[in-house]
């Protein structure tokens, strides 16, 4: 037993002072307002007043701290993607999380269990091989390996998938890791607040204030807000936002669902995806199943579930782990992805001046969520984007310099 | 069996059907239709499990899969629902998450330990130092979880049911029965469900001492089981509502997915634990759980009970109680006015005495801590929802029955969207505006009064009726004035906690407390810092404490505290049954047994399997010898390829033309009847998708081929812009219907001509040619192609004819040594022809440009798909180009791979995309894509292996035979 864990015997009052404040009435003015309480949000608010000592930045949400995607995905970090770009990113935020608990004095749970991209086809086990060249190129642990050291690690995955997609090999990624994904937005928002940030929750942006092509205001819920520095930081609802500023974006909606199993003693000690089979699995540490697959292949901008989702997921998870039959999912859910073309994030500077972006995070954005805030508020403290996210640029998209990251995320979450 | 009563009417167990099976080791006995715990608590058994966090021994609380403290693995299964499993002969059960048996369990320390593990401790501590999580994670996860996964558990395919319907009634209680036999007698076809093995709800249990309910129940179930137009499914659950009024009926045997026009949710309520210290000992249990067993099992909960409650139902579980003998010592009631007149009258003539405006303050346990042995009763106020421990009495009792309220059973309808008020009267949240086509009854819609329910059973069924387009007199309803059934604040505080609200995840009161202190003081965070409500349960019975608790913290009004969303499913529902049979179609080619018989090693291309290459019988080739042989036969003389998996669609109508032009990069308007080209498809940003070929059969016919992996997506494709444009086209898919095959090499039209009747010379069909004749007798259509030789010929012909025309060629050429040829062969002689595969040698981002394939892009049209991006992009200099490569002469090294990277001064220039040895040229050859200054012919260009090695490549022209002229030279 944990020394620290005394004082909550010994004390007669719960001896835990709150997390963050709970702030109601916003001042009139502040140097940023961030749109949207997620991890996103929450982690360029922390970093604003960390690295750059800016901290009367008010934080606006919808609904409560961490309540859309930072709270609806399964909770994967890892950085074994396709591009140099990609891979450059992610690993700087994988660093990151290694030390967050300690940095934000919260334990997160970070988990490194490492991660197996399984491939079934030759196909696959060709861009396995492309993932892990450029993995190892840029110094990131990555490599190919066969059914033999997946049955080692994974002793009850069925190998040949009951003989309907034999596993042929399989990206390992050691770091790759999972966390408590509602502590981490918890875990900034304390941080960001005992340093003075203001959080309000159930504060809806309703309008953006930009006078010749610079912002000067927010109009919200709880009245008009001053300012010159406006962080979108929203999933689900960009397009919302950047209309409000009238800044075009290529993002499009698609729900991405997910599931949990009722709680077994853990055995799956790792994490796997299979892109074949629109599967990815982990066991998390109340001995849930962590399930999901790929983004809805609609438009739809809700978070309703579907059966067929939950229906197709369970077929193929019965295939990789027949014994799995009678053991039950408990509840399911769905998020809303932003997607772009690229499968790449959209951040930095926009056209309009103290606007600034960070969207299109689809289904990749939890484990991007240290590495983004620390970059978005650079971005915004310094009004230069800084060269980690340069190739996440908006105007990519009419330059025609998009990232390559299509087809290695596309299940890979 | 020391706790079974006499024989009651319509109890559920066959007492002609006496069984026995273990539990913990011990020999139980019991009857057919017992549940497990049923039979456990009648043979005097009191501790089923062990909570979730603490590991405190629990018996009974909902008896009704609201709660899960009696979850039991049987060595095959685990997590088992004991309230409501049927116990079967010979079963041998154990508590699950135990160490050394449920009733020693030697984790029940940590229950002494829980002063330290404050509500959200995991977040506080272990992560310093760093390096020590992984050693405090793995005890945390040792601890973590329920029942043991069983890795031999069969794999189960359960087959789903599909079933339509004008009404599907979600619960067969009172109100759902009424609905039903409205609905019914308003000619609407009925699906009725209930999860109970049998219908009637309350109406089976909840008899006040007497059994006048029985009487109805019997006269709905008889009209009911008499109509034709109910279908009654009981012991099936309803698992969720899904959009268009989709809701998957789970039971045993598997889902049935109802789609209905209309859904009446009658599904009740859930009684709701009152909070105090100890209500979670073995013996306490709620009211309903007590009237069940009772009533459904004659089963006594316990010898001498205490009721506490703060509505009526209390007093109606009292009567019950005393009716089959139990001593019910007191009715403690939390309300200052107690019941209404003549229940309170029917309890007192029963000699139970009534202490109204008192709480239980808390339970003394026995001294084994898994019994009651007495409780501990005091003043309760209200107003300020206090107890006064100083007025404490102490009763003795073995037992404790809670009735204090309920909450509704509302999942379908959040699901389906209902907008719900809380109904201050009833104390409970109640449907205020209900989806299109949605409708609810009973008790879920906060009527209580049986006479009303029944009433507003029929309101919904003439409700839904009138939506399907009947017109019959709306029905109203009132409720009767009576008193609340729910208690506005059923929680007593304790100094010394353990007075539970979540049961599956052992959290108190004081946890809501401390968690709110922390700044958790919405519904939502507080639901996910305390977890209530994340169990296996999913807050049955525990979420609208949460609320009340929270309303009461931060001092607002229930409504304003709002629901936490409610998910499917309604239970836990397997894998198995979800995945239902787990479908893998494949499809053959008319040419599979052919392949199958000659040797042919099958592999997967999507969904069509086909031969990779030939093994034949008797013969001992490796697969890379096998593949060269093929190609080198190709090569030298002549070799068949099945290639039936094709994407075969024929465009017609007067855009026929003018859509291809539109849809693909090349010109098609003024090509020629019987002339072919190619079609390349692009998408929006430019990025090559598909190349097929596109033959003009008539002024406004084509015949258009696309990749075997692509035929479904271009299908798909034509057909959205097709309805975008608007244009007068007509697809017909052909990909299943013909198949297809290539005679390649130089001794091709050797063996054609010897079937067709058509003159297939070189002036007769010169390449890139097409013309219709008959080949084998059957009529086909003919190509001259040129993927993989010079010289080849494309035939399709009708599925069913397949085999014969392929047959018949295999024959034809056999003199000149024909083979078949599998994929693999066919990969390596494009690559010693040139050509790239779409999405082989290409990825997510490549362009015509980059791909050699400007000659293709026709960007003098007007428009075509990706012609926009191309426009931009044609301006800007590549960042890349596809080339292909030769290794040095006599290269012996470690091979590249595909995806190997090329890399020039430590940076990635490009990769490897397609490598492969020729034997017929005697080199390595390839496909790479290098920065644009590396392309030219003669270029070398570094590819660095698995291992690490640097090995040079040099980018040569293609075809590569002049490999074999420079040899040669």
């Amino acid at each position: 037993m944990p020394l620290g864990l005394l004082k909550y015997a010994l004390s007669k009052e719960h001896p835990a002072p709150r997390f963050f404040r709970d702030c109601t009435e916003p001042k009139k003015s502040y140097d940023a307002v961030i749109i949207g309480g997620g991890g996103h949000g929450l982690a360029a608010a922390y970093y604003l007043a960390k690295d750059f000592g800016i901290t009367n930045v008010a934080v606006l949400e919808k609904g409560y701290i961490g309540g859309g995607n930072t709270g609806r995905n399964t909770t994967i970090v890892r950085s074994n993607y396709l591009t140099p770009e990609g891979v450059n990113f992610y690993d700087a935020s994988v660093k990151m999380y290694e030390d967050l608990s300690q940095e934000l004095d919260l334990n997160l749970f970070y988990s490194t269990r490492g991660h197996f991209t399984l491939a079934h086809t030759d196909s696959a086990m060709r861009t396995m091989r492309w993932r892990a060249e450029v993995n190892k190129h840029v110094g990131v642990e990555s490599r190919v390996v066969g059914p033999d050291e997946i049955s080692q690690a994974c002793p009850q995955l069925d190998i040949s998938c009951s003989g309907q997609a034999p596993i042929q090999g399989a990206l390992y990624h050691a770091p790759g890791s999972v966390a408590r994904h509602d502590a981490v937005a918890w875990g900034y928002a304390k941080e960001a607040d005992r340093m003075g940030v203001e959080i309000f929750q159930s504060t809806e942006v309703t309008g953006i204030d930009v006078k010749s092509g610079k912002v000067v205001g927010v109009n919200t819920s709880k009245g008009y807000i001053e300012t010159n520095r406006v962080l979108s930081a929203v999933a689900g609802f960009t397009p919302r936002i950047t209309e409000m500023v009238d800044i075009e974006t290529p993002i499009v909606i698609h729900p991405l669902q997910a599931c949990v199993s009722e709680p077994m003693k853990p055995w799956l000690d790792t994490i796997l995806v299979s892109g074949s089979l629109h599967v990815y699995v982990s066991q998390s540490s109340r001995g849930e199943l962590v399930m999901g697959s790929s983004l809805d292949p609609y438009e739809m901008h809700s978070t309703r579930s579907s059966l067929d989702f939950v229906e197709g997921l369970t077929s193929h998870i019965v295939d990789m782990f027949p014994f799995l039959s009678n053991v039950k999912v408990v509840r399911q859910w769905a998020g809303m992805a932003d997607l772009t073309p690229d499968f790449a994030p959209i951040m930095g500077k926009t056209p309009v001046e103290g606007f600034y972006l960070d969207a299109g995070w689809g289904t990749w954005g939890f484990k991007a969520t240290p590495i983004s805030g620390k970059t978005m508020a650079e971005t915004m403290a310094r009004d230069i984007a800084p060269d980690l996210i340069e190739p996440f640029r908006l105007t990519r998209f009419e330059d025609y310099e998009l990232t390559g990251e299509k087809g290695a995320a596309s299940v890979g979450h | 069996m020391t706790g079974r009563i006499a024989k009651k009417r319509g109890e559920w167990i066959n007492r002609d059907k006496p069984l026995t099976f273990e539990y913990e080791g011990q020999v139980v006995n019991g009857y057919e239709g017992d549940t497990i715990s049923s039979a456990l608590w009648a043979a005097g058994i009191r501790v089923l499990g062990r909570s979730f966090k603490y590991h405190r021994a629990r018996g009974l609380l909902s008896f009704a899969n609201h709660d899960v403290n009696a979850l039991m693995t049987d060595g095959e299964d685990t997590n088992i629902r004991a309230d409501v499993w049927p116990v079967s002969q010979g079963m041998a059960l154990s508590a699950v998450n135990t160490d050394g048996g449920v009733v020693k369990d030697r984790n029940k320390y940590i229950d002494k330990l829980s002063p330290f593990l404050p509500v959200g401790f995991y977040y506080k501590t272990f992560y310093k130092p760093k390096s020590l999580f992984p050693f405090w994670e793995d005890k945390i996860r040792k601890a973590a979880g329920l029942g043991k996964v069983n890795f031999n558990y069969p794999r189960i395919l359960k087959p789903k049911r599909y079933a339509h319907c004008d009404v599907l009634i979600v619960g067969a209680g009172a109100s759902g029965l009424s609905a039903a036999v409205a609905a019914a007698k308003q000619g609407l076809n009925v699906i009725l469900v209930d999860e109970n093995k049998q219908a009637g709800g309350s109406l089976t249990y909840d008899f006040a001492g007497d059994q006048t309910t029985a009487d109805t129940l019997n006269n709905l179930l008889d009209e009911v089981t008499s109509n034709a137009n109910i279908r009654l499914i009981t012991g099936a659950y309803a698992g969720g509502y899904y959009t268009d009024h989709l809701v998957p009926i789970v039971g045993v045997d598997g889902i049935t997915k109802v789609r209905a026009k209309t859904v009446i949710v009658a599904s009740g309520v859930f009684e709701q634990p009152p909070v105090f210290r100890y209500n979670d000992l073995p013996g306490v249990m709620l009211g309903s759980a007590t009237q069940r067993l009772i009533n459904r099992y004659a089963v006594k909960p316990f010898q001498k009970g205490v009721v506490v409650t703060a509505n009526d139902h209390g007093y109606r579980t009292a009567l019950d109680m005393a009716a089959v003998g139990i001593e019910v010592v007191a009715v403690i009631d939390m309300r200052r006015d107690g019941a209404k007149r003549d229940l309170a009258e029917k309890v007192t003539e029963k000699g139970i005495a009534v202490h109204k405006g008192s709480c239980i303050y808390e339970v003394v346990p026995a001294s084994n801590k898994m019994a009651v042995k007495e409780v501990v009763v005091c003043h309760y106020n209200e107003d300020t929802a206090e107890a006064d421990p100083r007025s404490a009495v102490r009763l003795s009792c073995d037992g404790v029955a809670m009735s204090a309220g309920w909450a509704p059973a509302a999942a379908l309808l959040y699901q389906a969207g209902t907008k719900m008020r809380f109904d201050y009267d009833v104390q409970q949240f109640v449907p205020d505006q209900l989806p299109e086509g949605v409708f609810a009854a009973g008790k879920v819609n906060g009527v209580f009064d049986l006479k009303a329910r029944l009433l507003d059973g029929q309101r919904a069924a003439v409700e839904a009726s009138n939506y399907l387009g009947n017109a019959s007199e709306l029905i109203t309803v009132t409720n009767p004035e009576m008193a609340s059934p729910s208690h506005p604040y059923p929680i007593v505080n304790h100094p010394k906690g353990k007075n539970f609200v979540d049961f599956d995840e052992d959290i108190q009161v004081k946890d809501f407390i401390n968690a709110a202190k922390e700044g958790f003081d919405n519904i939502e965070l507080m639901k996910r810092f305390t977890t209530v409500g994340m169990g296996p349960s999913q807050g049955k019975h525990s979420n609208m404490n949460a609320i009340r608790i929270l309303a009461r913290i931060r001092q607002l009004p229930v409504e304003k505290i709002g629901t936490t969303t409610a998910r499917p499913f309604f239970h836990p529902t397997p894998i198995g049954h979800l995945g239902g049979r787990s479908f893998h179609p494949h499809r053959y080619t008319a040419m599979h047994q052919w392949h199958v018989d000659n040797g042919g090693v099958m592999m997967e291309a999507g969904v069509w399997m086909r031969p990779a290459y030939y093994v034949p019988a008797g013969s001992h080739l490796s697969a890379s010898d096998a593949v060269q042989e093929e190609a080198m036969a190709v090569r030298q003389s002549v070799g068949m390829i099945d290639g039936s998996t094709l994407g075969k669609i024929e465009v017609f109508g007067q855009d026929a033309a003018a859509f291809l032009e539109r849809f693909y990069t090349g010109k098609f308007a003024g090509q020629k009847v019987g002339g072919s080209r190619i079609a390349m498809l692009l998408d929006e940003a430019g990025v090559m998708v598909d190349d097929g070929v596109a033959v003009r059969m008539a002024e406004d016919k084509f015949y258009v081929s696309t990749n075997s992996s692509n035929a479904a997506t271009v299908y798909r494709e034509m057909q959205r812009n097709i309805q975008l444009w608007g244009m007068q086209v007509t697809l017909v898919n052909l990909t299943g219907a013909m198949a297809a095959m290539t005679v390649a090499g130089p001794a091709s039209r050797s063996v054609v001509e010897t079937l067709i009747d058509i003159d297939v010379s070189a002036q007769g069909l010169p390449d890139g040619a097409y013309k219709e004749g008959q080949v084998a007798g059957i009529d086909a259509r003919v190509m001259r192609v040129s993927f993989v030789s010079d010289l080849a010929f494309e035939i399709h012909v009708p599925y069913k004819a397949g085999m014969h025309v392929w047959q018949a060629l295999m024959a034809a050429g056999k003199q000149v040594g024909i083979r078949a040829f599998g994929t693999d062969a066919q990969r390596l002689l494009r690559l010693e022809m040139g050509h790239h595969l779409v999405s082989h040698d290409t990825d997510g981002l490549t362009n015509p440009f980059e791909a050699h394939s400007e000659s293709l892009v026709a960007m003098d049209k007007d428009f075509f798909i990706g012609q926009r991006s191309l426009k931009i992009i044609e301006k800007k200099p590549l960042n890349k180009k596809l080339v292909t490569f030769v290794l040095d002469n006599g290269f012996t090294g470690e091979l590249p791979k595909e995806c190997n990277l090329v890399i020039e001064n430590g940076d990635i220039k490009g990769r490897v995309t397609s490598i492969s040895h020729s034997n017929y040229l005697n080199r390595i050859i390839g496909f790479a894509f290098v920065s644009p200054e590396q392309s030219k012919s003669g270029s070398r260009f570094q590819v660095r292996t698995d291992s690490g090695a640097m090995v040079p490549a040099t980018v040569t022209q293609a075809p590569f035979f002049h490999l074999l002229e420079s040899k040669g030279a």
